[in-house]
This record gives C-alpha cells, structure tokens and sequence, in this order.
C-alpha cells in the first residue's frame, strides 16, 4: 500500500545527533535507517510557530500535522511525551482524506471509515439518513 | 531543495513568515498578537530548517513539497521513541 505521503521528523536536536541516532539506533530498528529527511529545529522556532514547543522542557512535543497537496494542514494531532504515537491511525486519516480530495469533496466519510467502505454522499438529502447508509462500529 | 553542500550547512532561516505578516504587522486579531498560530483549513506556516537526510546534511523547506502530502511530524527528542 503507497500512501504517497512525505514524512519529515522534527526536532530541536542539532543535525548532527539526527546523524548519530540514525547511526547507532535507528538503523538498529528499521534495514538502512528511518528513509525520510530529520530536521532539526534549534531553539524551537518552528514548534513555537506551531502550537508544539514545550518552553519549560525546551523541546517540541509530540505534534503531528497532516498536510495536503495544497499545503493546507488537514489534520493534527499533539500529544505530551509519555505516550507514543499510533501510526495506522495517521494511516487511516490519509486514507480518508485521499479519498475525499478525490471525489472533489463530494464524500465525506464517517467515524471509524476504512478503504472499501462506503462513505457519504454530502448533500441536503443525508440529512437524517445517515442512520440508512452507515451504522456506528465501536472498536475494543 | 537548496544545494547540496560538501562543507558546512548554511544556517537556516526557521519560520518563514509571509512580507505582509512581519514584525511590523499589526497584531493578528486571532490569536491576540500572540505567536503565530496553526489551524485545520489553513495553510501550513512554511519553514527552513536544517536537515539530516540520504546520510548527508542539506536545508530544506516545507515548500519544497509542495505538491504532495506530508507528515509533518514533532518529537521531543532523539533517542527517545518516536
């Protein structure tokens, strides 16, 4: 599955630890090194721009920015350092969102939309029918 | 995507903020002239930033992408869990 989507990572570490964690772990984790570009942002200017920089800790926290072709953020999601992120929700996210773009907004889709399903016509006559075209699925 | 340097990566320039929104712009009313702001539906604030990338360092900005979708995505820091 191509999602066509360009991943940059963003921190305030310097370039040059991006070399060394590539070097001495990622590289550990993933065959040859995470394949995607890691920026440093020094002093936090990019994450202040942003809504992520965290002044106390000096650091950016985990922020993730979805954006379109248009360069339009779509999505976003910011979470404090703890907790890691779910990638096959961003996944899904894309998913949706390639398709709306490709119906030129025509669709929408609902909670919890995967590929292959249906989605929804967007118009005056869903409403009060989206309960006959879509039924809510709750997930454990 | 500036070029490729063999020596030392030029400084990069962070946020890029549009002429009409400088210093001397007025005090955006949505954010009570506070820091510049990101919303949903709005253009992403474009930006320079020095990168680690192909096992080389170069600058790069969100611009140069155009044109495709990006995960853009903010971590604390490196040799933590991403």
């Amino acid at each position: 599955m191509k999602l066509g989507v360009q991943v940059l990572a963003v921190s305030t570490d310097s370039r040059f630890v991006h070399k060394i964690w590539q070097a001495e772990e990622l590289s550990k984790m993933v065959e040859g090194g995470v394949p995607f570009p890691m920026l440093s942002d020094a002093g936090g200017r990019i994450g202040r721009v942003y809504g992520v920089y965290d002044e106390a800790g000096g650091v950016d926290v985990r922020g993730r920015f979805l954006i379109d072709p248009d360069g339009v953020i779509q999505a976003m999601e910011v979470l404090t350092p703890p907790v890691g992120r779910n990638f096959s929700e961003m996944v899904r996210q894309v998913q949706a969102y390639q398709h709306v773009r490709r119906t030129k907004g025509a669709e929408a889709t609902p909670a919890g939309w995967r590929p292959g399903e249906p989605a929804l016509q967007v118009g005056e006559d869903l409403v009060g029918r989206v309960w006959q075209v879509w039924k809510p699925k709750v997930e454990a | 995507m500036s070029q490729k340097h063999k020596g030392c990566v030029a400084t990069a320039q962070g946020p890029i903020v549009p002429k009409d929104q400088g210093t001397q712009a007025k005090p955006d009313q949505t954010t009570g002239g506070g820091a510049m702001q990101v919303m949903v539906g709005h253009p992403a604030p474009d930006f320079e930033a020095t990168a680690f990338m192909n096992g080389g360092f170069n600058n790069l900005k969100l611009s140069d992408f155009g044109g495709k979708w990006v995960a853009l995505c903010f971590y604390p820091g490196d040799f933590t869990f991403v």
